[in-house]
């Protein structure tokens, strides 16, 4: 399914009907997306963050879903799709200070960077084993629907998530329950090296939804009105009763799995060059061109506003402390029991690996 | 008051808590229209409805991780396991996901679960209906695990569970299900989650022991009894949190310990235990402490009764402790 055509003209069929803000708006999101990436990239490259999985190339699949969602609508994230969590209004230096793993982190140095999550967004928490967050979206479904309430889940995953155990047994249950949910695999070529030909003996990642009695439509990932429209969709037949619906959104990493990836191992520049020419970023901006709404000055000035934000995010992040060394004892349960008390005091009160740590 | 055998009490017991909240609900393979395939949830179903009763797909991963899900909304999903045996496909969601969620979101989420599971030996089921895989779920740091050994204790214990905010593991002793019977409070009542209990005052020996083991640990104990030996039996009712000072307690008092469980030795919980009051009681004990295990060996069929750690193993250790 496209909605862009090549000349930038909308497929009259299947145009979401938005306001040139809307697409704007959805555009912006895109670009700060790649510039906040292409930041973090650099910075991990300098050895100032330890860590980045970026979304460069798949950032209409993914801000493009989020932007079909409802507010009031939960994402349950994979870990590429932090573009979703800034498109509903997370403040970009919480986010800095989560990579930076800092006193401000929310996750206080517990995780890698790039494992958000933010109640007051409704977007839960990234982990890493693959494939675990999708029952979680079923669950989730399930229980707003027993609560009486209309709310959707929308959750992330990618081509290699669908041989997982988990996968499957979420596909099964959001079937059998008709469970309000809308799958949205990331088909971006590669789990890591595996290409998709050697994930699956099928074809498409659609075709399995069927055998779970789910609804399944295979989206041009890379045309962000494409994927407003089928999510929106998705939503409204999730919201109506209808129950769960597989997107698969056919796209592709430009960038490597993570910083610690060397994509050049497994496949050709020409392979990557020509996907670059299918760029999400540019194929909207074609649209936008030919309502004549936005121009290269105003382009420019959008991406310096966002790196300069990025950075004065970075300039803060870099000046604050580590979390507090009591802060690995806190959290494992609702009350801390008599063993990490104990632990707790062993380990403050005992030999650092590191001496610039102070602790009141 | 009832009196009430262990299936009955854990019945009732999730009948008070559906019936105080309206966020719990019950899932699992079979539950519903069966009333699960020891009988616990009969009769739920009839009462709550198929949409607080779930009878689920045959996916232990499914069920953990959609009841994860629920509980992350607000729920307070209880999900059984068929028998702890089959819950390593579901052990990535319980280990990865439940034991972590509050920690890695500094509490912005917490998973409030219980995942009651019927384990043990005894009832010929051979290896795969016979486990006793506690000691995996206390190694992980996020989970508690509970163990009652009688109708009264499991149903407090349960109830308490399910209003614990986190994830906790309730191992029920499918061997002691409808052997036991004693007079349990029809209404709700809790029993304190984290409190090992001393069935026994002793002043010679320490025995450890939770679920089906406890009754086997009290009969060895009153065989000795005969002797001059007197045992101080210790119910440990939640395993994880531990209720140290009670076993410290103890071994203070009588500088003996023999500690009892069905799982193999290596790494049991029994390991863990011992280790604690070597490093908190040194000066206090008398014996070497003992462990009496099942054996390191996958649980068998035909021999099962040898596998056990049953009184008749039981009484010799306490003999030879307590004579050391």
């Amino acid at each position: 399914m496209h909605v862009i055509r090549e000349d930038g003209s909308l497929d009259p069929t299947l145009d979401p009907g938005l306001s040139i803000d809307r697409v704007i708006g959805l555009y912006k999101a895109m670009v700060r997306t790649r510039v906040i990436d292409d930041r973090l990239e650099k910075l991990q490259r300098q050895g100032r963050i330890a860590f980045h999985v970026g979304s460069l190339g798949e950032e209409a699949a993914i801000i493009g879903s989020a932007a079909a969602l409802r507010e009031h609508d939960w994402i349950v994230p994979c870990y590429r799709e932090v573009g979703a969590l800034l498109w509903r209004g997370y403040p970009l230096q919480r986010y800095v200070d989560h990579m930076y793993g800092n006193a401000d982190d929310p996750l206080r140095g517990r995780q890698m960077p790039d494992h958000t999550f933010s109640r007051a967004h409704r977007y839960l928490s990234v982990s890493a084993p693959i494939g675990t967050q999708i029952p979680h979206a079923v669950g989730v479904a399930m229980a707003a629907r027993a609560r009486g309430l209309d709310e959707c889940v929308g959750v992330f995953f990618g081509d290699g998530a669908t041989s997982s155990n988990d996968f499957h047994s979420a596909m099964n249950f959001a079937g059998v329950y008709q469970a309000p949910v809308v799958f949205l695999c990331r088909n971006n070529g590669y789990a890591i090296s595996l290409r998709v030909e050697q994930q699956t003996a099928v074809q498409t990642m659609a075709e399995k939804a069927p055998a779970y009695g789910v609804p399944a439509v295979r989206v041009d990932g890379n045309d962000a009105l494409a994927v407003w429209q089928a999510v929106g969709e998705g939503v409204r037949r999730a919201s109506g009763g209808g129950g769960p619906t597989f997107i698969e959104l056919m796209t592709y990493r430009l960038g490597g799995h993570s910083t610690s990836d060397d994509p050049r191992i497994y496949r050709t520049k020409d392979e990557v060059e020509s996907w670059r020419k299918a760029d999400p970023i540019d194929r909207l901006r074609k649209h936008i061109d030919r309502r004549d709404a936005w121009s290269d000055d105003l382009d420019e000035d959008w991406r310096a506003v966002c790196d300069a934000e990025v950075k004065e995010c970075v300039r803060r992040a870099e000046e604050k402390p580590s979390p507090e060394l009591r802060d690995m004892f806190t959290d494992v349960y609702a009350e801390q029991p008599w063993h990490l008390r104990e632990q707790e005091a062993q380990c403050i009160e005992g030999p650092r690996a590191r001496d610039d740590e102070e602790e009141p | 008051m009832t009196e009430m055998n262990l299936v009955q009490a854990i019945n009732s017991g999730l009948r008070d808590a559906m019936l105080a909240d309206e966020s719990v609900l019950v899932m699992g393979e079979d539950v519903g229209r069966l009333g699960g395939v020891f009988r616990v949830t009969q009769g739920l179903r009839e009462t709550f409805g198929a949409d607080r009763v779930l009878d689920t797909p045959l996916s232990e991963s499914g069920i953990l991780g959609t009841a994860i899900g629920m509980a992350l909304h607000g729920l307070r999903p209880v999900s059984e396991i068929q028998f702890a045996d089959f819950i390593y496909p579901g052990v990535d969601q319980l280990l990865s996901e439940a034991a972590k969620y509050r920690y890695r979101t500094a509490g912005e989420f917490h998973v409030p679960m219980v995942v009651r599971t019927p384990y043990g030996g005894g009832i010929r089921g051979g290896q795969y209906h016979s486990q006793s895989p506690e000691a995996l779920f206390i190694h992980t740091p996020g989970l508690k695990v509970v163990c009652p050994s009688n109708p009264y204790d499991a149903k407090g214990l349960l109830l308490e569970a399910i209003a614990d905010e986190d994830p906790v593991l309730f191992f029920e002793p499918k061997r002691v299900y409808r052997a036991v019977k004693m007079d349990v409070p029809d209404d709700a009542y809790t029993v304190p989650l984290g409190k090992a209990k001393t069935v026994r005052s002793g002043e010679h020996v320490t025995c450890v022991a939770w679920g089906a083991m406890l009754f086997e640990a009290f009969s060895a104990a009153e065989q000795l009894a005969a002797e001059g030996i007197d045992v101080e039996v210790i119910d440990l009712r939640t395993l994880w949190p531990l209720d140290i000072d009670a076993l410290v307690e103890s071994v203070h008092k009588t500088g003996r310990l023999v500690v009892v469980h069905e799982a193999p030795r290596t790494c049991g919980f029994g390991s863990e235990l011992v280790t604690l009051i070597v490093e908190r009681a040194f000066l206090h004990l008398e014996a070497p402490p003992v462990r009496i295990t099942g054996w390191d060996t996958p649980f068998p069929l035909t021999h099962e009764q040898e596998y056990l750690p049953l009184a008749h193993r039981i009484a010799p250790a306490l003999r030879d402790t307590a004579r050391y």
